[in-house]
């Protein structure tokens, strides 16, 4: 038994560890380690394609992040109001949204888009000479409709974990309803968000089938790995892809252990 | 003493009602509460008496009726307005603030804003109340279960409440702990002054502490009064069962003598009780009498009527004998026997017959459920 356990992670791993072997390779090729040497990392970081993409792969995530965080939690304090049937209702809608393939979000969201840019930009081009077209916009929006389930659902179990009875000591001693909100729900629920927001970076930092639909002109990281692989892989690839992975997982740790934290001792 | 008629009212319930739904959780609930009084609502689990609190909080509006404190109806009114504050069953401390932040949580909430050191001098003075002087820099979860109860108690009282409502604050504790804070509040209690308003399920508890009880049941107010008035003269069957324990024996009111009255049994025996309302030959009544109300002897004594009956069980209570005795008319009778008097019952056993002394007066006639 023990020795299946030890191949799925092997066949999981091994060719991620090989990546990341081969980014420190001195030779040219990416499927061969020909020495020892940084220079990829050197090159892919001189590289303008890679800042680039790296700046607006960067800045996409960051603003998603945000937007989701703040919509998800007044999402979730929203449900965690609601009664009855519309509240199944819409936990279920949440849970589909995180499980329906980006394939199909990507091309919903593109089909939805275009058909709304379409009908806009007439009359927003003959009101301001401006349209709506690709680009940033489209990709935050995307990203924002997918990360905001997460946050949601992590929100949202934060919420149902809380004693109620907080809110109502809290109001007992004379805070209204926004005092109490500012002083023990939003603490309450802090590393809950901030768990949320560093998940949403990752999953936004690092998506490639929702950001290759909407992007339009943009280039992102997973999209300028992506076209360069068709041109030819050297290690450079290697190293990019190495630094993404170091880069999203010490968000992910950082997550868990914001999540952990919140709900250390005595709860 | 009887608080409201005598005192001043601080708060009053006048046909208060409330629904959740098609659910009845109070019904016409009428109850005046003296200033500085110290009244527990006694009650089983969805009696109503949590209800009550909390409408007297301000987390649920009564569907129907009014609630007043210091005689202005404040049935619209939200909790944070109120100047009542509430000890929760389970604290309901912040757990991201440390005991002093919690304490002087209502502190900071007062506008116009109360200066700092006000503040830090108002929480050092609760938390000395509540002998956690040295706790204030701690986290809530180093604190232990009794400790936390202090802190939740120091957390009302700083703000200097008209009334402090406590739910059910004892119950997590265990039994010896229990016993020392229910001594300390209550000369926390004559210490501050304040109206204590009190919710349990613990008989003991509310006998012990309270000036007054409020007994309910089936979401209504069954009896009102001192802890003597309802262990000497329940209203009803309700408060006679569930405050102290008691016989209740069917029977059929023969004459009336004065405040007292002369009722037959099943057993045909005529028993001399109180009569707290008045009754008439021929009534069907319902009598009630404590275990201790009873005498146990070998023989009968004059002018006492004979009741023979067979011990069925003894349970040994240290200063107390519990005797559980069968008749085959009057079914089973409980009776409290001090181990001085058991001393005059040598040899007896489960099985043995003895006679039931009825002295004259004691029991009474219970009124209406």
């Amino acid at each position: 038994m023990r020795i299946y356990a030890l191949s799925v992670y092997i066949f999981l791993y091994l060719p991620i560890g090989i990546i990341a072997l081969f980014s420190f390779s001195a030779g040219r090729s990416a499927s061969q380690m020909q020495g020892f040497s940084t220079q990829w990392y050197g090159k892919a970081l001189s590289n303008p394609f890679v800042i680039d993409a790296l700046k607006t792969s960067a800045t996409v995530a960051l603003v998603s992040a945000i937007l989701a965080s703040v919509f998800g939690t007044m999402a979730a304090l929203a449900l965690s109001g609601m009664k009855g049937r519309i509240r199944v209702l819409f936990d279920a809608l949440i849970y589909i949204a995180v499980m329906i393939p980006g394939i199909v979000i990507g091309i919903a969201t593109l089909i939805a888009l275009v058909t709304v840019f379409d009908a806009v930009n007439p009359w927003l081009e003959a009101a301001t000479g401006w349209r709506l077209s690709m680009g940033h916009g489209s990709l935050i929006a995307a990203h924002v409709l997918f990360t905001m389930s997460l946050v949601i659902i992590i929100v949202r179990a934060r919420i149902e974990g809380m004693d109620r009875a907080l809110i109502e000591a809290s109001s007992d001693l004379g805070a209204g309803p926004l005092a109490t909100f500012r002083q023990v729900t939003l603490p309450m629920l802090a590393p809950a968000i901030m768990a949320g927001f560093l998940l949403s970076f990752t999953f936004s930092f690092d998506d490639f089938i929702i950001a290759f639909f909407v992007a339009g002109s943009e280039t992102t990281l997973p999209i300028y790995i992506f076209s360069s692989i068709r041109r030819g892989v050297t290690p450079e690839i290697n190293a990019i892809g190495t630094m993404v992975m170091g880069a999203s997982l010490m968000l992910l740790v950082i997550a868990q252990l914001t999540l952990r934290r919140g709900k250390a001792p005595g709860h | 003493m009887a608080y409201a008629e005598q005192g001043e009212v601080i708060a009053e319930f006048v046909d208060t009602t409330k629904r959740f739904g098609k659910v009845l959780a109070a019904d016409r609930l009428n109850l005046r509460i003296g200033k500085g009084e110290f009244l527990s609502f006694l009650g089983p689990s969805g009696c109503g008496k949590t209800t009550a609190l909390r409408m007297l909080a301000g987390f649920e509006a009564p569907t129907e009726g009014r609630i007043l404190i210091d005689g202005q109806d404040i049935g619209a009114e939200p909790a944070h307005r109120r100047p009542v504050n509430m000890v929760f069953q389970h604290y309901a401390l912040f757990p991201h603030m440390t005991v002093a932040e919690n304490v002087g949580y209502g502190l900071r909430q007062r506008r116009p804003k109360l200066a700092k050191d006000d503040i830090a001098a108002r929480v050092a003075r609760a938390l000395d109340t509540v002998r956690l002087g040295d706790f204030g820099p701690r986290r809530i979860w180093e604190m232990s279960g009794g400790q936390q109860q202090r802190v939740a108690l120091a957390r009302a009282i700083v703000n200097e409440p008209k009334i402090l409502l406590l739910d059910e604050p004892m119950a997590a504790l265990d039994a010896k702990l229990r016993a020392e804070m229910q001594m300390e509040l209550l000369s926390l209690q004559r210490k501050l002054g304040i109206t204590f308003i009190l919710v349990t399920h613990d008989q003991q508890e509310a006998l012990s502490m309270s000036d007054r009880i409020c007994i309910m049941g089936k979401s209504r107010i069954a009896q009102i009064g001192t802890p003597r008035e309802l262990y000497d003269r329940p209203a009803n069957r309700y408060v006679a069962d569930f405050v102290g324990r008691a016989n209740i024996l069917p029977g059929t009111v023969t004459r009336n003598i004065g405040e007292h009255a002369l009722v037959r049994l099943a057993s045909n025996h005529d028993v001399v009780v109180e009569a707290p309302r008045p009754v008439n030959p021929g009534d069907k009544v319902d009598i009630a009498i404590r275990p201790e109300g009873l005498r146990l002897g070998a023989s009968a004594e004059p002018g006492l009527p004979d009741i023979t009956a067979t011990v069925a069980r003894m349970t040994f209570l240290g200063e107390h004998v519990e005797y559980l005795l069968r008749h085959p008319d009057l079914g089973e009778l409980q009776v409290m026997v001090p181990r001085q008097a058991e001393r005059a019952l040598p040899g007896v056993d489960v099985g043995t017959q003895l006679h039931i002394l009825w002295d004259q007066g004691n029991g009474l006639i219970l009124g209406q459920d």
